[in-house]
């Protein structure tokens, strides 16, 4: 089957700037430091990492909501890097986490799912917008009675819809699910990630879905990218990341998830971590996880390590990929 | 002597509770009095915890699993009001507690900590404060007998270079790190009963995982009981002796472990454990979720709470709540399927 | 033989029946829906004190607006003979023709120094002074939330420049500068109100004209300051985000997203700023720096009843008492309004 890619970042950087220390101190954090991967027409990539990552600041700064310090983001071959973006939003959307916060509190849902068609111009008649906005509200699982109220009548799983709605309003390609599902309630998170699905599915949507659930996001992707302290440590397809996972970070990643199953929970061979995640202001030198890597030495000290093709479709960044293994 | 659950008719059970039991709650109801009105938080809760054990209490948003915790320490807040029911606690009644007696157990006999260490901790006083302050207030310990009791709390905790900690702020320490300040705190004082009210939610899972692991080891070091309130099935699977699963104010099922993850006998808890995504799977299989939203609070239905959302919701659930059937004598739900069963047994009898 | 059911007598087998789709969704009924204002509108009506002003306020309007179209004197009718009347009282001349049988409307509030009913006198001074306050406060309204918007948006240098500018305005006396541009475009003006269809001038009188334009100038920098930091607040909000990514303008986020989230503060602040503006306008008058005569406002009256305090305390009374009482039913109003319109509010 032809792939095509759909999105590409290469050496992607996000600093930004800290106040505070003397003046002679400029200090940054280094929120994303030089990422790249691409995604396919079609696919879904997930990003998984713990706060401090910089995955969600990656997933904003694709989108160019945050201008990139330095690197290229190519869509559809193009590089848009510094182009207008305006065309382009109409192909690149976002979901957010917050569905409390992302909502204009102001505003019906009606108008909340037709802004974009009207900052697009993509009705040509009231009629015809307020067509499209049941339309749309439908695919999500809501009805007409419900473009009139206001967000704050509705429950988060409801609100999160609402911004999904939004979001498709203008028929993107690729959009960027930054943790839709975190927010809401265990019993709604599995009807939202299978509206996800379905949406994929019926219009033939890309996503790049960030989250730090590796459990829901290896469900939902294909492939898995593993991020720590602003860098990318391994990517790989979902099942191969899960099972056969080489980088330490992402081997005791997987092993402190704790199963919804005692037995298992009570065999499993947990890979604790000591101390905790590092400042991203001033991150260790070398590589960034040998702080609390149970396989570190000298040499992780002096170098980072190189993003390597371990097995087919599968990289990682480690200077002990043999040992781990 | 017992009366949890299913003998609901003894409506004189008042002041009568199982001196076995370390937490002894039976058909609490609790609501709030709000301007928009009466929002019904608790709707008839009935359990226990035994001394050393570790009970799991799963619910979602609404379900009044932290308002059950917090009743047994006395901190409802305003507008909240218990209005029936019977809430024991080490042979205290809590019910008729004055503030000035509960002021003397808080801390004391029961602890809590909370989901958020940032907003838990006083950001203007220094960790050795807010450690010393409880070792202060409910023993005659002097400063300097409290100081070093703080070191050995730090360390106990896994916190390493105590005296520096002791003499730093909250900010400047991580999540885990404040965290472990918390537990801390809570243990200060060897109490009974620690309530841990979604203390990892807020943490990566790699930290969860350190949190988690150290709680157990203190369990074991200091024979404490513990309330784990969560919503992360995963964790209760792993640290938790019994469960009761929560859902709009009810207590819909409860029992050891074991029971509740391959006996699930509530149509909730079956949903649940449906519809959560299996890392370990082989293959891609759907989830298939629980249909509907959670329930209004303002106004829940007369019957089983759950039923809305009930894919086998029969009549009888929309007009009556179900009442206790237990399964074995530790595992009970409150289900009219469960009834049912018995009933058309009955009727079979009886041709 | 009885049968014996162990569970209850009103249990009966169907009971147990699968409920309908239909049964179940009757459970799940949206709350009637509540908007922002109709919760706001709520709130402000449980409020007595509010509820009163708001009363006294439109009374004043009816006053100042209604009745003087159809009371039967006129601002600037002088009647000869009728000096000084006190409140209630006829001059020989009306008595002796109310004797002869005419109907004569009393003279409420007595009449002043030229003979001219004083009770229309103050409704069209009330008029005089709402409408400076209200349309002064409108052009602060106007330029300070567009000022202060943009600014906060902005942010950056921008935000710097902008706001060294409010600095600056603050520190220029005010009542300076509507004596100097009084001075400054008394000739220019005159020449203006000759032309045709600029005779308004004339009659609003230039001293007016120099307190609107110094309004203009300078008094928008409060509000622009409060909309500043709402906006500063707002612009973090996922939602502006959220409008940003979906490639909305800076000027549809400003006008639809930002400025629609703080107009409980609008419109509290504008509320607020009415009575300031009357307050200013009036005691202006009252130094003899506002309307042209004959078109009295509640200052100038003040002003000229000031001359016969002892003999005729009634003259300066009446508009006193006025003045205060418009100025404290809005500023009652508006602290009504900003207790409804609390950000605090829970949904």
């Amino acid at each position: 089957m032809e792939q095509t890619k759909l999105v590409e970042v290469q050496h992607l950087q996000q600093f930004f700037p800290v106040s505070g220390g003397s003046f002679a101190e400029r200090r940054v954090v280094k929120a994303v430091d030089d990422v790249s991967f691409f995604i396919n027409k079609g696919e879904t990539l997930g990003l998984v990492g713990e706060s401090g990552c910089g995955k969600t600041t990656l997933g904003r700064t694709l989108l160019r909501l945050y201008e990139p310090t330095d690197g290229k983001i190519f869509y559809g071959g193009k590089d848009i890097t510094h182009v207008n973006m305006l065309p382009y939003r109409r192909k690149m959307q976002i979901v957010f986490q917050d569905p409390y916060a992302s909502l204009d509190p102001r505003m019906t849902v009606g108008d909340i799912v037709g802004e974009a068609i009207d900052i697009h111009h993509l009705a040509k008649s009231a009629q015809e917008r307020q067509d499209r906005i049941i339309e749309l509200l439908s695919l999500v699982g809501l009805n007409s009675e419900h473009a009139n109220r206001y967000p704050h009548e509705f429950s988060g799983g409801q609100r999160q819809r609402v911004g999904i709605a939004r979001a498709l309003a203008v028929n993107p390609e690729f959009i960027v699910c930054d943790e839709p599902i975190s927010a809401l309630d265990v019993s709604i998170q599995a009807q939202v990630v299978n509206m996800f699905e379905d949406l994929q599915e019926q219009l033939g949507l890309t996503y790049l879905f960030i989250a730090h659930n590796l459990s829901v996001v290896k469900h939902i992707s294909n492939r898995i990218g593993v991020m720590y302290l602003g860098k990318l440590v391994e990517l790989a397809d979902s099942y191969e990341l899960t099972f056969h996972s080489v980088h330490p970070y992402t081997r005791s990643l997987i092993s402190a998830i704790p199963i919804a199953d005692p037995k298992v929970n009570r065999a499993a061979h947990r890979i604790v971590l000591q101390g905790d995640v590092p400042s991203p202001v001033n991150p260790p030198s070398g590589c960034r996880f040998r702080t609390r890597c149970p396989y570190a030495d000298a040499c992780c000290a002096e170098s980072e390590p190189e993003w390597k093709e371990v097995s087919p479709g599968h990289y990682a960044a480690c200077h002990h990929l043999d040992r781990v293994r | 002597m017992n009366t949890t659950g299913s003998n609901a008719a003894t409506g004189a059970a008042q002041n009568v509770h199982n001196p076995d039991y370390l937490v002894d709650i039976q058909h609490e109801r609790l609501s709030f009095f709000t301007p928009a009105g009466e929002v019904k938080a608790l709707n008839d809760v009935s359990l226990y915890v035994r001394p050393g054990e570790v009970l799991g209490i799963v619910g979602e948003s609404g379900s009044g699993k932290s308002v059950t915790a917090y009743s047994i320490m006395g901190l409802t807040a305003y507008p909240g009001r218990l209005i029936g029911g019977d809430v024991w606690f080490n042979g205290h009644y809590i019910n008729t507690m004055t503030e000035k007696q509960m002021r003397r157990i808080r801390g004391n006999e029961v602890s809590i900590i909370f989901q958020d260490p940032m907003t838990s901790l006083n950001p203007v006083y220094t960790i050795g404060d807010q450690i010393r302050e409880v070792i202060l207030l409910h023993t005659d310990k002097t400063k300097q007998q409290a100081n070093d009791r703080a070191r050995e709390l730090l360390s106990l905790v896994g916190i390493n270079e105590p005296d520096k900690r002791l003499r730093q702020y909250p900010h400047e320490l991580s999540g885990g790190m404040r965290q472990r300040v918390m537990i801390a705190i809570a243990l200060a004082c060897e109490p009974k009963l620690l309530i841990a009210d979604e203390p990892t939610t807020a943490l990566d899972v790699t930290i969860q995982a350190q949190i988690l692991n150290l709680m157990m080891d203190l369990k074991k070091k200091l024979g404490m009981a513990i309330i784990l309130i969560t919503h992360d099935l995963g964790v209760v699977a792993g640290t938790c002796d019994r469960i009761a699963v929560m859902y709009a104010g009810k207590v819909v099922e409860s029992g050891p472990t074991d029971d509740i993850f391959y006996h699930p006998a509530h149509e909730y808890t079956k949903g649940l454990l449906r519809s959560i995504p299996n890392l370990n799977e082989q293959e891609h299989k759907r989830l298939i979720p629980i249909e509907g939203s959670p329930v209004d609070m303002l106004n829940p239905p007369a019957g089983c709470p759950f039923a809305p959302r009930c894919r086998s919701c029969m009549k009888i659930c929309l007009n009556r709540p179900p009442e206790y059937t237990h399964l074995t004598d530790a595992h009970f739900s409150a289900c009219w399927l469960l009834d049912k069963a018995k009933f058309e047994a009955q009727g079979e009898e009886k041709i | 033989m009885t049968k014996k059911n162990p569970l209850s007598f009103q249990l009966n087998v169907d009971d147990f029946l699968p409920a309908t789709e239909a049964e179940r969704q009757s459970l799940n009924q949206l709350r009637p829906s509540v908007s922002f204002w109709k919760d706001a509108m709520r709130r402000l009506r449980k409020n007595k004190v509010a509820m009163v002003s708001l009363f006294v306020i439109i009374v004043i309007i009816l006053l100042a607006f209604v009745v003087p179209t159809f009371y039967p004197y006129r601002y600037e009718e002088q009647i000869k003979g009728a000096l000084y009347l006190k409140p209630m009282t006829f001059s020989p001349d009306e008595q002796a023709r109310i004797d002869a049988g005419a109907k004569i409307f009393p003279h409420i509030l007595g009449t002043d120094n030229m003979g001219r009913d004083y009770a229309i006198r103050v409704m069209v001074g009330s008029r005089i002074s709402l409408l400076v306050g209200i349309i002064a406060s409108a052009i602060i309204l106007l330029i300070g939330s567009i000022y202060g918007s943009v600014s906060g948006y902005f942010g950056g240098t921008v935000d710097l420049v902008m706001m060294r500018v409010v600095d600056i305005i603050y520190t220029v006396p005010d009542i300076l500068l509507i004596i100097l541009l009084s001075m400054a475009l008394k000739d220019p003006l005159m020449a203006l109100a000759a032309k045709p269809g600029w005779e308004w001038v004339q009659k609003l009188g230039v001293n007016l004209i120099s307190i609107f334009i110094v309004f203009a100038l300078l008094y928008w920098v409060g509000m622009a300051r409060i909309v500043r930091g709402q906006v500063l607040t707002l612009k973090q909000s996922e939602y502006v985000t959220a409008a940003r990514a979906l490639g909305a303008s800076s000027g549809r986020i400003i006008r639809k997203h930002l400025l629609t989230n703080c107009i409980g503060t609008l419109i509290v602040t504008t509320t607020l700023q009415i009575p300031s503006s009357i307050f200013t306008e009036s005691f202006l008058s009252f130094l003899g720096l506002g309307v042209a005569i004959p078109m009295p406002s509640l200052g100038s009256l003040a002003s000229d009843g000031l001359n016969g305090l002892t003999s005729y305390p009634y003259l300066l009374l009446a508009p006193a008492l006025l003045i205060s009482l418009i100025i404290l039913s809005f500023n009652l109003f508006g602290d009504g309004l900003r207790d409804a319109f609390d950000p605090k509010m829970k949904s």
